[in-house]
């Protein structure tokens, strides 16, 4: 069955389905965005030391694993999405920090931010008006984020700085491509939850920032 | 030196966790995905150059 035939063949409650998770997953995440920013905020006031960052993407992804996949159909859930980003928010801080005392920090921030807006307006308005699916990409960007994951170990004992940078750029493709497959994933997977996908694009986009920031401030920034 | 240390080992732990929690749906993924035609790659390539590009604009407007 082709795509045409697919989208003829739909029913109206399917069509009304998938319209309401699109509205109800963007009007979260928007909310969760914001919380975050207030929490990154909030943790660059009271300039929390690099510990915290870790201790709090542990926690995240601990709920990520071990409480929302057994929340994600109840209202608890929302809590939990809230905790989630609210934690990957605060450990920003300690990052935001470290390049606000660049000289051309704040503009670095500014830039990354609003590219990593474009990027992801883009290509999610992409998904969502050619209505295609991507759900073909998803063994190669799952390949792409092992290969990247076990570089990523390696360098944290290795300390090579060009593969730090090889790594951002290529975890700028990798997300890039995960905001495609799961933007189509709301269109084509019925059975796709709107807790679950606020969360996967809101790792998206974090993952997407945190390495555009990377990228900028070790090509662009400057440590005066 | 002790907390950067502790700091390196936490991180490796994380990361050793995440892969170890994404491996069983990404073998799943690499097995049994949809395999993609040649233009349904391409338009999916077109917009990650794009996106490379655009990020290659930004460098150089910093």
């Amino acid at each position: 069955m082709n795509l045409n035939e697919t989208a003829v063949a739909r029913s109206p409650e399917a069509v009304l389905s998938t319209n309401k998770l699109i509205r109800n997953t963007y009007t979260l995440l928007s909310m969760t965005l914001i919380f975050s920013a207030v929490m990154a905020m909030a943790s660059m006031a009271v300039k929390v030391g690099p510990m915290a960052h870790l201790l709090s993407s542990i926690g995240a992804i601990a709920l990520l694993w071990l409480v929302l996949p057994r929340t994600a159909n109840s209202a608890a859930g929302i809590g939990v999405v809230f905790a989630i980003t609210g934690l990957l928010g605060f450990g920003l801080g300690p990052i935001l920090n470290h390049y606000l005392a660049m000289s051309n920090g704040p503009q670095l921030i500014a830039t990354a931010a609003g590219g990593t807006g474009v990027i992801f307006l883009a290509l999610s308005g992409y998904a969502l008006t050619t209505r295609k699916d991507f759900s073909f990409m998803g063994g190669f960007l799952m390949t792409g984020l092992i290969v990247v994951l076990v570089a990523m170990i390696a360098n944290i004992f290795l300390a090579i700085p060009a593969l730090s940078l090889a790594m951002s750029a290529v975890i700028v493709m990798i997300m890039s491509g995960f905001i495609l497959y799961d933007t189509s994933r709301m269109v084509h997977d019925p059975y796709a939850n709107y807790l679950m996908m606020t969360v996967s694009l809101f790792l998206n986009i974090l993952n997407l920032f945190t390495s555009l920031l990377h990228l900028l401030g070790a090509l662009s920034g400057s440590d005066d | 030196m002790g907390e950067e240390l502790w700091m390196k080992i936490g991180w490796a732990l994380l990361l050793g966790a995440m892969l170890v929690m994404i491996w069983p749906r990404a073998r799943i993924m690499m097995q049994e995905g949809r395999k993609g035609s040649a233009s349904e790659w391409k338009s999916a390539l077109i917009p990650l150059l794009l996106v490379a590009g655009f990020v290659l604009l930004l460098i150089t407007s910093v």
